[in-house]
Parts: structure tokens; C-alpha cells; sequence
């Protein structure tokens, strides 16, 4: 509260007032018992200007260059959008542009160089041949999969913190969650990669049940992606339910409802658009690995890993960027599907 | 909604198993960072401090740490920058492309880091022309860092609203002052939180940092990834990989500290 009000150590020490300041006040003063105030900006410059007469050329520089930008507003959209809009609009999309004009093109297989004439060849070995639809399938297969994983185990995780936690232990819960996100992503697939060893932890903690570690494979690029992404699915949805009023549980139970039913009617309907935000870091995240499963799948190959190798040991960008298209083609549909949920406010 | 009891310790459980299954893997680095045999073997036989010393003289994980850093914070002030103002003109102001502009500022991390990678590789090395190295890593980086900040920061918006603004120009304060007294204030907790999380997202980067580093620039993660199979630098690996996670309570417990806040941000 302190701070919403302003009552904070940087704002005291601007409560004495200098002379300007004071003069600026006193010609304000004057101003609100004047008849006819036309516009209240350029009024106030006027009269300062005038009955101040201290005031700095730099201090009336700043005001009338406030005073335009209020009268201005699509100056000020523009200041405000100028350097974002460079920044994402033109270059970062120029190079997405760029690099999709570049999947029409080919490679000389001698020279390595790209030949710059328009061709559909990529996308037709892509979608002719098998192991690239094999591979997509994969992907999104193994992307599905650790998206409702993730969902499933994080739900449970991110309600009880947010409406069953005591305020103190929410905020331990916060840390508990954001912390492993500071540990390094490779440090935790490589952690997976020891666990899931023969004769690793896994092993050494299942086998007593009869269960034995899944071995380098889908499974366990399942499991560590799953594992890695579980905070990005956690932390919208904690956000999500922590906006959701208690009152309206309390209503939909005064009402006569059951927790379950409550939970189907109320929580879920309100509570989906953070979880399909959540789904959205999952989904792309796995569509874009190829490090983890190069860790845990054994042999297995997902979309990455073709684009990777096409761009390192092939030199093939053309083909890279062909196989590029597939997983943003993929995201694309995917947020326009989920832009009417609301989920894009609540990532 | 009344819970019923058995519904609040099965949640309750649900946690404390999801926990344990976040904390198990780094409990599993982290004893491994002491363990003597160089190949992991579990349970370990013997405890050894050796790695940890080694690891401390290692000079390539030194000066990689110090890259990262220098990138990652580089990277968080143009996301600050860049981020705020987006969220500014998103957050009070209605014009047509609104939602286009919301969508490209997402665009970054919702794209797989890898299409962002070879994108801005392509760009910088055919399309402009200059040479891979610690400013394209740094472009790179924030690119994907503006829409941590920009979600913190328009969230902390549309929560305020325009009131206090409002307020503040009525009672004669410009554009500027304003800002300064009243909106910077206010947005403070939520730029550190966005902050942190842009350092956190640049601090870990892999994928994209492949493709736009050049040969020499070694960060962190890299010089992880290139050491990670080698027999004799696996054990150092762990233990940089141990001391990270140690070291991580000190931003996120600054963060929460100086934030007050109970959401620690929003990705």
C-alpha cells in the first residue's frame, strides 16, 4: 500500500519545496480561481512563464514539451512504439521474412552456395518424404505430451498455493518454483541423463517396486522436457487462479454446489486461459529443442535436430529454413486457436 | 469454495510430490558435484571436495560466467527499455494494430528458440553483413527478453489504471514528473521482477545463443555444453551447475525482499 500510494524515501526528499516550486504552485494557485481557464496545460505554462520569472529556459523547455505531448497523443504512441516497433517489427520480423524467402532457394550440393532461384523442392521433399513426416509427428506427438503432462502435475500444484496457502508459505512456494529455473537447463537434462542410467538413481530408487528406468529414448525426452518446462506451466496458472475471487467459489457453493462441481464450472472455465498460456512456453519449447532429446533420446531425432544438422554438417539453409517453417506454421495455428481464450493476456 | 479435508491433503500432497520431483534432479546434481567417481556412479562411495577446487581454478568457467553476465545484463536493459514502452503504448492506448503489436512482442518466445536462432543468424551474417560476436549475441537475447519485462509491466497497468496519473497531472504535474514521482514508483516492483526474469531467460539461453555468438564468445551454457561430455570436465561441470543453484536463492530472495509481492513475476 505504501507503495501504491507514493509513501516512499525517493518521494520525501522532494517534499521541500524550492523557490521555483513554490512560484509555480502560487501561479497554479491563482490559476484555479481564475474565471476562464481555456486549456488547463498551456494556461499554466503562460503563467508560470509570466509571474514565476525564475524558472529555468530548461525547466519551461521540459513543460512545453509535456504540454505537447498531452495535446499530442499520437506523438506520444509514436515515441512510445518508435523503438519497439524497430526492434520487433523490422528487424526481428525482417529476419523471420528473410529467412523464409531463403526456404524457396536451394543449395549448389558442390559449391555449398545458395542458388537464388524461387523453388518449392524443399517443401516438396518435406512433405514427400517419410522420415519428415515421421519426425513432425513425432514432435508434435512428444510437444502434446509434455504440454498435458505439464498440466496435469502443475494444476493440483498452482491451487493449492494460491488458494490454500497461507500468504507467508505462498511466497516460499514462489521461490521454491522460480529457482530451478535459474539452474542451468543443461545441468538439469544432463542430471536426467545420470538418473536415467543403468544402474542410476531411478534404478536404484524403483527397482525395490519392480520398475525400471525407462533407458535413453522417447520416454525419457519426455520425462526431462516435461520436467524442464513444469515451472513455465506453473507459474501462469498460480497467477491465473490468484486472480480468481474467492467470493465466486464461496457463491458457487452458497448456491448449493459441490467442490467438484464448483471446481468443473467455476475454477476450470476461469483458471483455462492461464493454463493454455502456460501450454503455449510448453508447446514451443519442445518444438524447438534439439539439445535434451540429443541428451536422453538415444537416436531419436525430433524437428531441432533436422534443422540443427542442416544448418551445421549439411550447410543446407534453404532446407533448414524449409523445416523451419514447420514448427512456426504449427505455433502460428496454435495461438491463433487459443487467441479468443484470453490465454495471450495471461502469459 | 470449503474444501473438504481429504481434497486439501491430496492437494497438499500433489504438491509436496511435484516438489520433490523439481528438487530430487538438482539434489541428484548437487551430491554428484562431491562424488569421486568421474562417471557418476549412484549411490556415490566416497565424498570428495577435489571438484569443487578444481572447478574454482577452472579459468574457462570463470570467464564464461563473466560473459554471461555481461550479455545477460546488456540484454535486460534494452528488454527494460524496450519492454516498458511497449507496455506503455499497449496498456493507454487504443489504435489500430493493437493486437498485431501484442502478438509481435510475443512473438519471440512463443516461436522455438531454434527458428529465432537461425532467423537472426541468417540476418546478421547474409542480410546485413557483419560478423557473429558478443553485440549479435546481445541483440539476440533481448529480442527474446522484451516480452518477460513487457508482461510484467502491462500487467502492473491494466492493475492501476490511469487514477493516479490522472491525479498527478491534475494537480499540475507534467508528463515527465509524473512519471518520475508517481508511475516509476508504482512500476518499480514489476520492472525488477520482469528484470530478473530477462537475466534469469539470457543467463540459460542455449539455442538461440548458438546461432548468434560467434566461435569465440563463450558463454555459460555453452561452455557447459562443450564440456559435458568430456570425462574429465563432467565433474566440474556439476559442480559449476551445483553453485548456480546454490547462488540462485540470492536474486530470487533480493527479488522477493525488495518486490513484497506474493506472484514473483510473470514469464
Amino acid at each position: 500500500m505504501h507503495r501504491l500510494l507514493g509513501l516512499d524515501p525517493g518521494l520525501d526528499r522532494d517534499q521541500g519545496l524550492t523557490r521555483e516550486e513554490e512560484a509555480e504552485l502560487r501561479g497554479r494557485q491563482r490559476w484555479l480561481a481564475a474565471p476562464e481557464p481555456s486549456t488547463m496545460t498551456a494556461t499554466t505554462t503562460e503563467r508560470e512563464g509570466a509571474d514565476g520569472g525564475v524558472l529555468t529556459a530548461a525547466r519551461r523547455g521540459k513543460r512545453s514539451v509535456s504540454a505537447f505531448l498531452d495535446r499530442n497523443p499520437r506523438v506520444r504512441l509514436g515515441g512510445l512504439l518508435a523503438a519497439p516497433f524497430f526492434w520487433l517489427g523490422i528487424a526481428y520480423l525482417g529476419a523471420l521474412a528473410a529467412l523464409f524467402i531463403s526456404a524457396f532457394w536451394t543449395t549448389d550440393t558442390f559449391t555449398g552456395d545458395i542458388v537464388r532461384s524461387w523453388t518449392l523442392d524443399n517443401f516438396r521433399t518435406l512433405l514427400n518424404e517419410d522420415v519428415y513426416r515421421t519426425i513432425t509427428i513425432r514432435t508434435i506427438w512428444v510437444a502434446a505430451l509434455v504440454t498435458v503432462a505439464d498440466a496435469i502435475i502443475a494444476f493440483p500444484m498452482a491451487f493449492y498455493m494460491a488458494k490454500i496457502a497461507s500468504p507467508r508459505a505462498q511466497k516460499i512456494l514462489v521461490v521454491a518454483i522460480l529457482m530451478p529455473l535459474w539452474a542451468s537447463y543443461l545441468v538439469k537434462a544432463y542430471a536426467w541423463r545420470i538418473m536415467l542410467s543403468e544402474g542410476g538413481v531411478i534404478d536404484w530408487a524403483f527397482n525395490p517396486f519392480g520398475i525400471g528406468s525407462p533407458g535413453y529414448g522417447l520416454t525419457a525426452t519426455v520425462l526431462t522436457l516435461g520436467y524442464m518446462w513444469l515451472p513455465f506451466m506453473i507459474l501462469p496458472i498460480y497467477a491465473g487462479l490468484e486472480r480468481l475471487p474467492n467470493s465466486l467459489m464461496e457463491a458457487s457453493s452458497d448456491l448449493g454446489a459441490r467442490p467438484a462441481r464448483t471446481f468443473r464450472t467455476v475454477v476450470l472455465p476461469m483458471a483455462f486461459p492461464a493454463v493454455v498460456a502456460g501450454s503455449i512456453f510448453t508447446f514451443s519449447l519442445t518444438l524447438g529443442d534439439y539439445i535434451a532429446v540429443r541428451i536422453v533420446g538415444g537416436t531419436n531425432q525430433l524437428l531441432g535436430n533436422v534443422v540443427y544438422d542442416n544448418i551445421g554438417a549439411a550447410n543446407n539453409l534453404p532446407f533448414a529454413a524449409a523445416m523451419a517453417t514447420v514448427p512456426v506454421v504449427i505455433m502460428l495455428i496454435y495461438l491463433w486457436a487459443v487467441r479468443r481464450t484470453g490465454a495471450l493476456e495471461n502469459l | 469454495m470449503t474444501l473438504s479435508r481429504p481434497t486439501r491433503v491430496v492437494l497438499l500432497l500433489a504438491l509436496i510430490v511435484g516438489l520433490a520431483v523439481v528438487y530430487i534432479p538438482l539434489l541428484v546434481v548437487v551430491v554428484n558435484s562431491f562424488n569421486v567417481d568421474a562417471t557418476f556412479a549412484w549411490p556415490p562411495d566416497h565424498l570428495t571436495t577435489e571438484w569443487w577446487s578444481k572447478a574454482i581454478d577452472n579459468t574457462g568457467a570463470r570467464d564464461a560466467i563473466w560473459t554471461s553476465v555481461k550479455a545477460g545484463l546488456l540484454a535486460t536493459l534494452v528488454a527494460l527499455i524496450l519492454g516498458t514502452l511497449a507496455a506503455f503504448a499497449l496498456a493507454r492506448f487504443r489504435f489500430f494494430g493493437r493486437d498485431a503489436v501484442s502478438l509481435l512482442v510475443i512473438l519471440p518466445i512463443a516461436l522455438p528458440g531454434i527458428v529465432t536462432g537461425i532467423a537472426l543468424n541468417n540476418a546478421f551474417r547474409t542480410v546485413i553483413g557483419i560478423e557473429l560476436g558478443f553485440v549479435t549475441l546481445v541483440i539476440a537475447h533481448a529480442t527474446f527478453c522484451i516480452v518477460v519485462v513487457f508482461n510484467n509491466v502491462i500487467a502492473r497497468l491494466r492493475r492501476l489504471g490511469g487514477n493516479f496519473e490522472e491525479a498527478s497531472m491534475d494537480l499540475g504535474a507534467d508528463t515527465f514528473t509524473t512519471f518520475r514521482l508517481v508511475t516509476f514508483p508504482m512500476l518499480r516492483s514489476a520492472l525488477l521482477a520482469g528484470g530478473l526474469l530477462a537475466f534469469a531467460l539470457s543467463f540459460d539461453e542455449i539455442i538461440v545463443t548458438t546461432f548468434t555468438a560467434g566461435a569465440e564468445i563463450q558463454t555459460l551454457p555453452i561452455w557447459i555444453f562443450n564440456n559435458l561430455f568430456r570425462p574429465n570436465q563432467a565433474p566440474i561441470v556439476n559442480v559449476v551447475g551445483s553453485a548456480l543453484i546454490v547462488l540462485s536463492v540470492i536474486p530470487i530472495y533480493l527479488a522477493q525482499r525488495l518486490s513484497g509481492e506474493t506472484s514473483g513475476g510473470r514469464l
